[in-house]
This record gives structure tokens, sequence and C-alpha cells, in this order.
């Protein structure tokens, strides 16, 4: 556990004092420092909130935003949604995987990019979208997927 | 045609989310009306007279929810639902992202009105600049007298806080919304109780859609007149579609209700791709039936698209062309409640998997005739059955493509695989 996460386990506690609302803040501060978060992140985060591993577990393990592996540090999320699909989404996370050497849920071996489906992303103005750490990028037609591997993103 | 915008009036405004440029936009000015000349009370009964309806999809009278709050001294609740995630549906992220303050101030009004002394913004974990926009605006708010105690000097105090989802579906439902918001999984809850008795913490809530409080800043600064100037009857007002698919021009429309679908795809969206003919049109988002080519003059009101046999949902208008496969374009739509099933109820959890797998069968050559009825059975074990309306919303494309366009099914099946080549995309246009 790193001394900081007490910090921001008040500072939640804090901000949404009731129930457990204060959990998914706290979860979604580590992610973001931590890129995911481990069987040991997930049992500091108990002890932290006074709740059961158990309990922990089965929050983060509902959402998909929620990372139970390491991730790369670039994430693309290649929306696969209809309307993507209608503007060549298919294509465009073909591109991807050949360009990376990986499958779609995996990650490169340096660490540099994880793949991801994403469900509609809500921008189907933007057919074919894609996010890069949850930042937008599109239209992303099938051809410019080596231009949306090299965008500069915070992370 | 001239396009009148009143939710989507200061799109071209730069900077119009910070706090300076939004007031000289006349920002907060319908917050300070509203603590000046109205009791919350009589704010209720503008919005009931306006006709004002939920956008998020049921399209339930707003002004008749928040009449259902009771009156027991309890602290109440508002949340906002800002988990956008209905296939074809954009309009909230726009909002939120661009003029996060016009929500704000809606959120404001609102809460006035409702007595609610706590709100809270749901935003979908997927938004992470409207998440930043929203904090930002709300910390804005607070620095200005907008949010915190004794809001303009008045009596009125309230709190705003902004909470962000993880990336589900299913936390668009209220009460799954309300178990996210408590630090649970987003499995829905029985009703009743409804939120207004028993919501968020237990206490009185109201979960109304973002693009719904987005109405109120103008609807206290025209009046419920206004409102019902446009429209029909039952279906008053403005509302924003979104149009995407095989369209020139894909994007954002606020449209008085009524204007006929012909209207919103040719002239707002610029009609389909050239040389192409529109073979189906979802209207509502991915939870809708299909409309036909001969119903386009279908008015876009609740009313009128419910006669039409489809839904106005939320306003996501995906268009399909004759290049597009039905096939195809429903098994992608029903993957989507597979993946976004929460998995509590047996009908939706095992149905959404059966039909996904099925429709994939079919579409790439591996189906048989007896696939189609079983579609329809597994169907029928789905529509009612659930716990939730996540199950009943993965059937509305699939049932009306069963119906409408059976022998494309068919012609998979004989063919051995896609008539179109197995492909969603094609590259003309690109």
């Amino acid at each position: 556990m790193k001394p900081e996460w007490q910090v921001w386990a008040k500072e939640a506690k804090e901000e949404f004092p009731r129930a457990n609302s204060a959990l998914m803040p706290l979860l979604h501060r580590i992610q973001l420092e931590e890129g995911w978060l481990s069987d040991a992140t997930i049992a500091d985060v108990a002890q932290l909130m006074g709740l059961p591993v158990q309990y922990v577990e089965s929050v983060v393990s509902f959402y998909s935003l929620f990372h139970q592996q390491p991730m790369g540090k670039k994430v693309v999320h290649v929306c696969v949604g209809l309307s993507c699909a209608l503007a060549g989404s298919d294509e465009l996370m073909h591109h991807l995987e050949q360009r990376l050497g990986i499958k779609e849920g995996q990650s490169t071996a340096d660490g540099a990019y994880t793949l991801l489906e994403a469900e509609c992303l809500a921008a189907c103005d933007k057919a074919p979208v894609a996010q890069v750490n949850l930042r937008y990028v599109g239209p992303v037609s099938p051809d410019d997927a080596t231009q949306l591997l090299s965008e500069e993103v915070t992370s | 045609m001239s396009i009148r915008h009143y939710l989507l009036r200061n799109r071209d405004v730069r900077n119009i989310d910070q706090i300076d440029v939004y007031e000289a936009h006349e920002g907060y000015v319908a917050l300070r009306q509203t603590l000046k000349e109205y009791q919350p009370d009589e704010l209720v009964a503008m919005v009931k007279k306006s006709g004002l309806r939920g956008r998020g999809g049921a399209g339930f009278p707003t002004g008749m929810k928040w009449g259902f709050l009771p009156n027991d001294g309890r602290t109440r609740y508002l949340v906002v639902n800002s988990d956008e995630a209905e296939p074809g549906t954009f309009k909230d992220r726009e909002l939120i992202e661009e003029n996060p303050h016009q929500l704000v101030e809606g959120i404001i009004i609102s809460s006035y009105a409702t007595r609610a002394s706590e709100a809270y913004i749901y935003c979908r974990g997927e938004f992470r600049r409207g998440a930043e926009q929203l904090r930002r605006a709300v910390q804005e708010a607070y620095d200005h007298g907008y949010l915190g105690k004794h809001i303009l000097g008045t009596e009125f105090s309230l709190d705003l806080k902004v909470y962000r989802g993880a990336g589900a579906y299913i936390c668009g439902e209220e009460s799954a919304l309300l178990e996210s918001l408590e630090g649970k999984r987003g499995n829905p809850r029985l009703k009743p109780p409804f939120p207004a008795v028993a919501g968020l913490y237990g206490g009185p809530t109201v979960v109304n859609n973002v693009e719904t409080i987005c109405n109120l800043p103008p609807l206290v600064t025209y009046g419920p007149e206004w409102y019902t100037s446009m429209g029909t009857e039952k279906s008053p007002g403005l509302k924003i579609m979104s149009v995407s698919g095989r369209v020139r021009r894909p994007g954002n429309y606020e449209i008085p209700l009524a204007t006929p679908l012909r209207t919103l795809i040719e002239e707002y969206a610029g009609g389909p791709i050239p040389g192409r003919t529109i073979k189906a049109v979802i209207p509502g988002g991915s939870s809708v039936p299909l409309l036909m080519p001969n119903q386009l003059d279908t008015p876009l009101d609740y009313e009128s698209v419910i006669k039409a046999g489809s839904m106005l949902g939320s306003g996501g208008c995906i268009v399909l062309d004759d290049q597009v496969c039905i096939v195809g374009a429903t098994a992608r739509l029903v993957r989507f409640y597979r993946e976004e099933s929460c998995g509590k109820c047996t009908p939706c959890r095992e149905g959404t998997y059966w039909m996904t797998d099925v429709l994939e069968r079919v579409e790439h050559g591996m189906g048989q005739n007896s696939d189609l009825d079983l579609l329809s059975d597994v169907a029928d074990n789905i529509a009612g059955k659930c716990f939730c309306p996540l199950g009943d919303a993965s059937l509305g494309v699939l049932v009306s493509a069963l119906k409408h366009f059976r022998h494309e099914f068919e012609a998979h099946v004989a063919g051995h695989g896609c008539p179109m080549g197995a492909r969603l995309y094609d590259t003309v246009n690109h």
C-alpha cells in the first residue's frame, strides 16, 4: 500500500460519506496511477474502505473499465457498435491487430499498447471512433490505424 | 430550412464551457429569475404545464415524476443520469462536454423545484473529458455562489457532486445507477419501491436524464407556452436526435417534436449517401424496432412512433441503406446486449447469449432454416420475462428484422453465408 492511498481514501470518504460511495472514486484514482488493480491492490482498498476483499473484488469485476490485468501505457479502445461497424470499425481493429501483432484483449510485449473492444462510445458522429486512454480520436478510417497509435495523449 | 436551436443554441460559441462566457450569453439568468420569482411548487406546476417528458428513453412526464416525491421531511436527492450508452445515441455527450454550465444551471433549478438539497451527476466512465468538464464547471459554479450554502443570498442551499461510472450500460437503468452510486455492482433493484420513495441511500430521489434537465433554463426563460407551441399535445417541445449510420451528415440535431423522420434524415442529416436508398431506420436507439422506407413520413413524437410500431426512445437514429446486411447488423446489436447483460436474471443472460450465437452462425453461413424459429422462440422466452428492461430491449431490432427481412435470413441459410460478403462495411466511401 502506498502512503498516499490513505490520504486518497480519506478524501473520497469525505466527498462521498454514505454507503460505499467512496469505493469507486478511490478505485479510479488508484488505477489512474497504477494502470490496473492487482489482487494486492484490491486487498489494500478493502482494508482502506473497511470492506471484505470479496466485496471489492465483486465490484471491480463488474465494471469493464476496472482492469485486473496490467495494461499497456496506451490503452486503445475501438468502438465496435453498429454505427462504427457500418463505418469500418472491424477493419480498423484488424489493421491495429496486424500492426501491433496482438489480438483484441491483449497487450504488446513491451507494455506500450493494450488493444480492447468498446461497446458504443456515444460518439457515432465520429464513426469509426476510438479512445486512447479514454480520450476520443475519430473518425479513424482503417488506413489511419498507424496514425492512431502515434497519437499523443495524456495518461 | 431554418433551424432554431435552444439547448444547442451556443454550440458555436467559443469557450461557452467557461463560466464567464456562459454568463455573457445569459447564463444563470434563468436561475436568478427562478430564485426571485418562483416558489418550488410553482416551478413543478410549470414543468407539468409544459408537458416536458423524460428524454432518456422512456418519455415519462417530468413534472409528474417530480410530483411523486413524498412530503415526509427526509433529505431529497436529485440524480442526473449521464450514463449515455444506448448504441446510436450521443446527445448527452455533446451537452456535457461542450456546454456543462447549461446542465449545472438546470440541475440547480430542478433541485430548487424538487426541494433537493443534494444532487449527483452520474457520469459514464468512458466520458473522461465529460467528467473533467463537469467537475470544472461545478467548481466554477461554487466559486460564483451558484452552489453551496445560501445560493445567491437566498435560503436555498445545494451540494452537487460528480460521480464516475466505470463501464456498464446497465447503469443507465435508474435503479442500477443508484446501486452503482452507492458503491455496489450495478444490478437493477426490484421495483416498487420506486426511487421517488426509496432511492439513493434509501431517501426520496428523482433520477432525470441530462437532456431533460438541460430543458429547464430555457423553460424558465421562455415559459411553458413556448414549449407547448412546439410538437403535439402529448409530446410537446424539443428533442435532440442523434443521427448516424449511412447518412451524409451524421450529428446531433435539435428538432421540434413531430418533425417527420424524412425531414430529419433528408434535410438535417443530408440524406443517404448518393446512389444509395434507405433500407430501414432505427429511430430511437438500438432497443427499438425498425421503421421501413414507407414509414419515413412518421412524425417524430412519442405517440406517432409507437403507432408506427417503434419508439422514439433516446433519439438515437441509425440509418441503414441498401448495402447493409440486416442479419449482420442485427447480430451486432444483439451482441451488445449479450456483452452488457448484468447476468442477474436467466432469460436475459442466457437468451442474449444464444440469440447472438445463432445470429452469428446464420451470418457466417452455418445456419439452418430451423434457426429462424429458434430465434423467435428464444425471443419469446425473454419478452416480458426479465427483471429489468434490458432483456426486452435486446429484442426490438431482432423481432422486427425477422418480420420485415425474413427473406434475407433465409437467403443466408440457403446460400451458406452472407450474400453481401459478410461485410458490414464497404469501401465505396472510404
